[in-house]
């Protein structure tokens, strides 16, 4: 290999030399097979970038009081010099918006660059989730839309109203998700010529659900129903509304609720759009970063090697890079769980070592992968999993010795913890299945249902909380409730299921004895 | 493939919009934190913004979580002296035990207090919330030569840079529509008689005719291209014209002891409370003069600077500061035009036979001219005659003559507040 002249030398950096550095960085992407979308990369303040922050990174967003605390949060943070700003965020969007704050040096550029435009635009791009989830072409339009449609409502029926309705939608943000079909693409196009007539329809149909005057033909009758002497006249045989579980909170509201307003249907609407929107993100946290930080760490050697970087900038780099996937002990005061950098970089380094230098270990527990492409394979994992299911299919031992990995039991019936796998023979595939099940997101989140909606009688709602090994619900239950029973507009109860399916607990809102006043 | 785009100078404060719905939803909160502020700080230190913490609870954002209990795995790296099977303690009060799951601290989930920083602008914004000058009269009478220009419409001249281009460019088109129309209905039926005489016979053909014909649609074209795309004629400019504004004018005066009798806590007291005044009247009100008037046994008028910070020391007599204010009011600010609102910081010492004539001269002389006049009487002690003659006064002017005591500094904003909360409608 040739080594050539560094494009530029020392931490200054103008917008010729990104250019140049954003070519080379293209050709080596092009080598590895990094598919991306085009890159737009922005230059912006420390004060835009806490603005970007502060709307979860979206370019533009409808206004609610929440974001504000946001940025009023990093602010504070910033300020006080707690907690440094990101040096990128990244949109995944299509062309694919990265943003590069002024104040970074060249190699923290040039840095983000790879990590950003490389790494993650080539992530959104090739993973399954997102490309079954998310509309890279139409999100911003979408944005567009939506924010102009709240404002449009803010104007017509007072910000107070709509903020209570945004309110309750955010509670039920993460329960707005299709998890296991994929949504028809947004289109802002498409949602603004379609948005008058769905309010008519959606109304419409709402109607018909909640009418009072039964208008059912005879055959539809359910077998048996008749002879079922506590309703002789067949009032409640036309069985349970929903006949199956609804999953999404937020549909079943949009479609169902008894009361709302069209445009408040809209919006419930949005904010359920945007939370699918985000909802592959949740769950690709360690693959997604850790990805990014493989190739970033890779093609940032390729520069070097190549003579493109100086030795000063590459031991910049390799400060900034040991600090972005540091994993601190647990025991440590600047533990703050699993860094999903430090996890991810080191999965997807340590699949590259199996392919080129395989140990025995290796050939036996990953007979596949031992030896083979390494590029072939990186690349397949990126593209055919998500964190629960990668860390399952390519945790390795040497990696949960490197990380001495441990698990805990924690049972509120026993008085004592458990350590009960460590980074042993036996204990491997323990941790790799404890540590899967973390980052499942069905296990992160309570798993809260629709069960009933009360049609034929008080219109009452009911969810269902399946319980996972005795987890009960945190305390932020009861104004989830009253958030929900806003929306619903009559009573609404959660029970929970136990693990032998009886029913334990059962919470309602609003609360029986303010009822009885 | 890719683009840079330098978004530096595009507009900050994206965020300013949600920021301001959050500081109206946690008001009251706010304001809280903001007096308690205010009772805390040097008066001149009110140049800048102010931590507010609200208690986090307050303030979160639910959504369904699990709480403790059941049955966890949790798996956390850095493993130094475990082996499987190890039972342990569990750690108490939530110290350090390797518990801390991702999601926990999530949200601010366990942080008491949220905390965040106005800027100075939010800051006395909140602290002169709800705070207006009292009777501040529109006094129109003469004084109609302050005028402010307003857009009256557009018009036909005017200068350059007022163009109406919108207008301009619509009242272009009309013309050419309107000067083209015969052009063209001419050339139109000039081409299709050239068409039917073409159209002839070869032997039928009247050459001169069709000579004549493209002569007359070649003039025509000319005179349809010489209609000119803008003319003069065609420009409106915005109009402005200058609207009388009936004038609010106000001056406050400032008047201070600084006699012996005023230790050095009493002037700083004083000086706090006209520095918050001062900070009340140049944001509320854009034309308020002030006047700075200082006394001790004969009174003074002082620049601001002066005011605050020079010392002098001497006996008192209140009066003087009193006649000093009336000469002025009669030389310079005539009650037609001025709203006049006056301001008195002083221990309550006083020679004891002034108190009578200060008090002669507010009824007789002052207060009728005036809007408002508020006392404010910096002392821990017992009143001495000016205030009881003072009072006399209030009991005659109950809507105008305000008065109250301080006894130590935190009680400035609390009466400040007192002497000028917006009062509906007097």
């Amino acid at each position: 290999m040739t080594r050539r002249k560094p494009i530029a030398t020392g931490s200054d950096w103008n917008f010729e030399v990104l250019e140049a550095y954003e070519r080379e960085l293209a050709c080596l992407a092009d080598e590895y097979r990094l598919d991306t979308y085009p890159n737009q990369i922005e230059i912006i303040t420390t004060e835009q970038m806490m603005d970007a922050y502060a709307s979860v990174g979206m370019p533009v967003g409808y206004h609610h009081w929440s974001f504000g605390k946001q940025f009023l949060a990093v602010e504070q943070a910033y300020r006080r010099g707690q907690m440094g700003l990101a040096y990128e965020l990244v949109i995944n969007s299509d062309p694919c918006i990265a943003y590069l704050m002024e104040e970074n040096t060249l190699m923290m550029q040039v840095l983000v660059m790879a990590h950003a435009c490389y790494g993650h635009n080539s992530f959104f791009k090739g993973n399954y989730l997102f490309r079954a989830w998310t509309d890279a072409s139409s999100i911003v339009d979408y944005l567009v839309f939506a924010r102009k449609y709240v404002a449009d409502c803010e104007q017509r029926h007072g910000v107070t109203a709509v903020e209570q309705l945004l309110d309750a939608c955010h509670a039920l943000q993460n329960y707005g998700v299709d998890r296991y079909k994929r949504p028809s693409p947004i289109s802002a196009e498409e949602e603004a010529r379609r948005q008058t007539e769905r309010e008519a329809y959606l109304q419409a149909q709402v109607n018909m659900l909640w009418r009072t005057i039964p208008d059912r033909p005879l055959d539809d009758a359910l077998p048996g129903s008749l002879s079922d002497g506590e309703d002789p006249l067949g009032l409640r045989e036309g069985g349970r509304y929903p006949p199956e579980p609804q999953e999404n909170l937020l549909y079943f509201i949009e479609k169902n609720a008894p009361l709302l307003a069209p445009w408040q249907r809209e919006i419930v609407r949005i904010v359920r759009k945007l939370a699918q929107y985000f909802y592959p993100q949740r769950q690709t946290q360690v693959m997604n970063e850790g990805w990014a930080s493989f190739w970033h760490y890779t093609l940032m050697n390729r520069l070097y090697d190549d003579g493109l970087v100086d030795e000063g900038l590459i031991l910049e780099f390799l400060q900034s890079h040991t600090a972005v996937v540091n994993q601190p002990d647990f025991d440590s005061p600047y533990y703050s769980g699993i860094n999903p950098y430090a996890l991810g970089f080191a999965m997807f380094s340590d699949i590259k070592r199996m392919c080129e230098a395989p140990t025995d270990e290796d050939r036996e527990w990953f007979p596949d992968t031992a030896g083979g492409d390494w590029l072939e394979t990186v690349h397949f994992a990126m593209r055919n999993f998500k964190d629960e299911s990668f860390i399952q299919q390519f945790l390795s031992p040497k990696v949960i010795r490197d990380l001495k990995l441990f698990t805990i039991v924690d049972d509120d019936q026993d008085e004592m913890l458990e350590v009960t796998a460590i980074h042993d023979e036996r204990g491997y595939r323990r941790v790799r299945d404890a540590l899967a099940t973390q980052y499942a997101l069905s296990v992160r989140e309570p798993n809260i249902q629709v069960h009933a909606a009360n049609i034929r009688g008080d219109r009452s709602l009911t969810l269902h909380h399946v319980q996972d090994s005795r987890r009960p619900l945190g305390r932020s239950v009861y104004p989830v409730l009253r958030h929900l029973y806003q929306l619903w507009g009559f009573p609404v109860r959660l029970e929970s299921i136990m693990d032998d399916d009886s029913v334990g607990r059962s919470l309602q809102w609003p609360l029986p004895d303010e009822e009885a006043k | 493939m890719t683009y840079f785009i330098d978004r530096r100078a595009n507009a900050k404060h994206k965020s300013a919009v949600n920021r301001q719905r959050f500081l109206d939803r946690y008001r009251t909160h706010i304001k809280r934190s903001v007096e308690e502020a205010v009772n805390r700080r040097s008066i001149t230190d009110m140049e800048r913004g102010e931590k507010v913490s609200i208690p986090a609870r307050d303030i979160s954002e639910p959504v369904f979580q699990h709480g403790p209990g059941g049955k966890r795995t949790i798996v956390s790296p850095g493993n130094k002296e475990f082996v499987e099977g190890d039972r342990l303690r569990r750690p108490g009060g939530g110290g350090a035990g390797g518990a801390g799951e991702g999601g926990a601290s999530n949200q601010g989930e366990g942080m008491d207090e949220f905390a965040f920083t106005l800027s100075r602008e939010e800051f006395l914004d909140f602290v002169f919330d709800g705070l207006e000058l009292p009777h501040l009269e529109r006094k129109a009478l003469v004084d109609l030569d302050e005028v402010r220009p307003v857009r009256a419409g557009v018009s036909r001249d005017g200068v350059p840079a007022r163009m109406n281009i919108v207008r301009s460019m619509r009242e272009a088109y009309a013309r050419r529509i309107a000067m083209r129309a015969p052009i063209r209905r001419a050339l139109r039926e000039a081409r299709e008689a050239l068409d039917m005489e073409e159209g002839k016979d070869p032997v039928l053909r009247n050459p001169a005719r069709i000579a004549e014909l493209k002569a007359e649609i070649e003039r025509l074209e000319k005179r349809l291209e010489a209609v000119p795309f803008i003319d003069t004629y065609d420009l409106r400019y915005n109009n402005l014209i200058n609207q009388p504004q009936p004038s609010s004018k106000a001056v406050m005066f400032c008047v201070m002891d600084v006699s012996g009798s005023m230790t050095q806590a009493h002037k700083d007291i004083a000086k706090r409370f006209f520095l918050l005044l001062y900070l009340f009247l140049e944001r509320n009100y854009e034309k308020v003069e002030l006047v700075f008037v200082r006394h001790h046994t004969a009174a003074k008028e002082v620049d601001e600077e002066e005011f605050f910070y020079s010392r002098e020391t001497g006996g008192t007599i209140v009066s003087s500061a009193l006649t000093l204010v009336d000469e002025i009011i009669t030389k310079r600010y005539p009650p037609g035009q001025w709203n006049l609102y006056v301001a008195q910081a002083s221990d309550g010492d006083n020679w004891d036979d002034d108190s009578i004539t200060c008090r002669e001269q507010l009824m007789k002389s002052l207060m009728p001219r005036l809007q408002y006049y508020t006392y404010v009487e910096i002392t821990p002690h017992a009143h001495q005659a000016l205030w009881e003659e003072y009072e006399t006064v209030a009991d005659e002017f109950p809507d105008r003559f305000a008065m109250r005591q301080i006894v130590e500094a935190g009680d400035i904003y609390p009466v400040f507040r007192e002497l000028f909360k917006r009062r509906s409608a007097h």
